[in-house]
């Protein structure tokens, strides 16, 4: 009892380490503040090697729990207007010290992810979306797509891409943009040749 | 004099980059680099970092020729390659700039306020003495192995500290250095990225720093590297010489080690 006793105590400790060397490390710079370093109960479970064994019914139950966090918009009105939606996936800016907290946050969804095939500064850390409309426009299709712009940890626990939704990145009406620059028909996603 | 002269550079060499900014290929900037051969503008700094080596400064009036970089007082050459190393004297681990505001202080009696008023460049400026002390101290271990001090249990134990905090998710973003650097082969838009959890990509990134920035126009040190990829993940400001700045550098240096520095590097 005293020795289980022990071990929480020290992993809350071993936990507890390096958020008191980030605090003790940093400061609070314009907008941003040293509130930023305390972690989420996902952020801390995700806080891990690639190759770290993963806890598999925390790891279910953390899915569970970000599914039912999605918000579907009003009237599951998904998709936008794919020319605002284009501008919010190039822009890399927001939430940054050195940012403009009065500008509207981008997506910046360019910095991981080919989109239109005629851009070419694209990154490579997320898979390429390109003619991601071909793949249908069912009710599903867009729900899931949704789902993972709000929170992809509802699919895919501990991936590396930001909750756009739920931590409050972009705004349901961008939201509704970068989905339509994603499925609509027109979208240079969807038309333009490489 | 140097300075005017590294603008002028600067300048010319920013017009060429931009001219080259939107090529398809990254390897542009690789054929650049080797069109320079050993020219590196940096080469001006390290001349700036020497003089203000062994130039009296602050209320004591006193050079930095008594400081001790971890292989004696006023040794310099080789020193470089064995940080972060533990030191004694304040009984802990210290990256090249903890050291220089630990001997600013205690050798020339500035306040810990002034040295870090303004360690690291704002752009458009012209540099700071210490972005310039770094460059010079760099350079005389430039060719030897990156061979950061593992021996004490505050070293080994930094190492530690680093490894995790390089996998600390936190901030709007979730982001954590590994987000970015735990992977082979990735760039985020045309930016190639080093897998740091690698020896080849640790040492590659590591022995490069401090670096000479064409698109900047000054030398960036590697703790201006670590403080400005927490900006990028969204996180507060990261204090020159902290106990995560050190033990991140030292979680790279010790990945990397083995490989021979090459610092100043040159730059996007």
């Amino acid at each position: 009892m005293q020795l289980l006793a022990f071990i929480l105590f020290s992993t809350a400790v071993y936990a507890d380490e390096a958020y008191n060397v980030l605090l003790d490390s940093m400061k609070d710079k314009n907008f941003v503040t040293v509130e930023r370093l305390e972690q989420d109960e996902l952020q801390e479970f995700c806080s891990q090697p690639r190759s770290a064994s993963v806890d598999q019914a925390r790891a279910a139950k953390l899915r569970e729990a970000a599914l039912k966090g999605v918000l579907i918009p009003k009237d599951e009105r998904y998709l936008g207007d794919w020319q605002l939606g284009e501008k919010v996936a190039s822009n890399g800016r927001g939430l940054q010290y050195s940012d403009d907290p009065e500008q509207e946050n981008g997506g910046n969804c360019y910095a991981c992810h080919q989109l239109d095939p005629k851009e070419v500064a694209y990154g490579n850390l997320g898979p390429s979306l390109s003619g991601y409309g071909a793949r249908g426009q069912s009710a599903a299709m867009l729900q899931y797509t949704w789902t993972k712009l709000w929170n992809t940890h509802a699919y895919n626990v501990c991936s590396h891409m930001p909750r756009f939704g739920a931590a409050g990145i972009l705004t349901e009406k961008q939201l509704q943009d970068v989905m339509a620059f994603l499925f609509d028909p027109n979208s240079p996603v969807n038309r333009s040749q490489p | 004099m140097h300075k005017g002269f590294i603008r002028g550079i600067s300048a010319v060499l920013i017009g060429l980059w931009s001219a080259m900014l939107f090529s398809e290929t990254d390897g542009v900037f690789d054929e650049y680099r080797a069109m320079l051969g050993d020219d590196n503008p940096a080469i001006f700094v390290i001349f700036d970092g020497e003089e203000i080596w062994f130039t009296p400064a602050g209320p004591k009036s006193a050079s930095l020729e008594q400081c001790d970089l971890g292989l004696g007082p006023g040794v310099v050459e080789g020193a470089y390659a064995q940080l972060p190393r533990y030191f004694a004297d304040v009984d802990r681990v210290q990256d090249v700039e903890a050291r220089l505001e630990h001997c600013m202080t205690q050798l020339q009696g500035l306040t810990p306020a002034e040295v870090h008023g303004k360690p690291y460049s704002l752009r458009g400026d012209l540099g700071t003495e210490l972005e310039a002390l770094v460059a010079w101290i760099a350079d005389q271990s430039s060719g030897l192995a990156i061979a950061p001090m593992q021996a004490h249990a505050k070293e080994r134990a930094t190492y530690e500290l680093g490894e995790r905090l390089f996998y600390y998710r936190a901030g709007p973003h979730d982001f954590s250095c590994a987000t970015c650097h735990e992977q082979a082969g990735r760039r985020i838009r045309l930016q190639t990225l080093p897998n740091l959890t690698t020896h080849q990509g640790a040492a590659e990134a590591y022995s490069s720093w401090p670096a000479y920035r064409i698109s900047q126009g000054i030398v960036r040190t590697m703790g201006w590297r670590m403080r400005d990829c927490m900006r990028q993940q969204r996180m507060p400001e990261l204090i020159m010489g902290s106990e995560a700045t050190v033990a991140l550098q030292t979680y790279l240096a010790v990945n990397g080690a083995g490989a021979p520095m090459a610092a100043p590097g040159l730059k996007r």
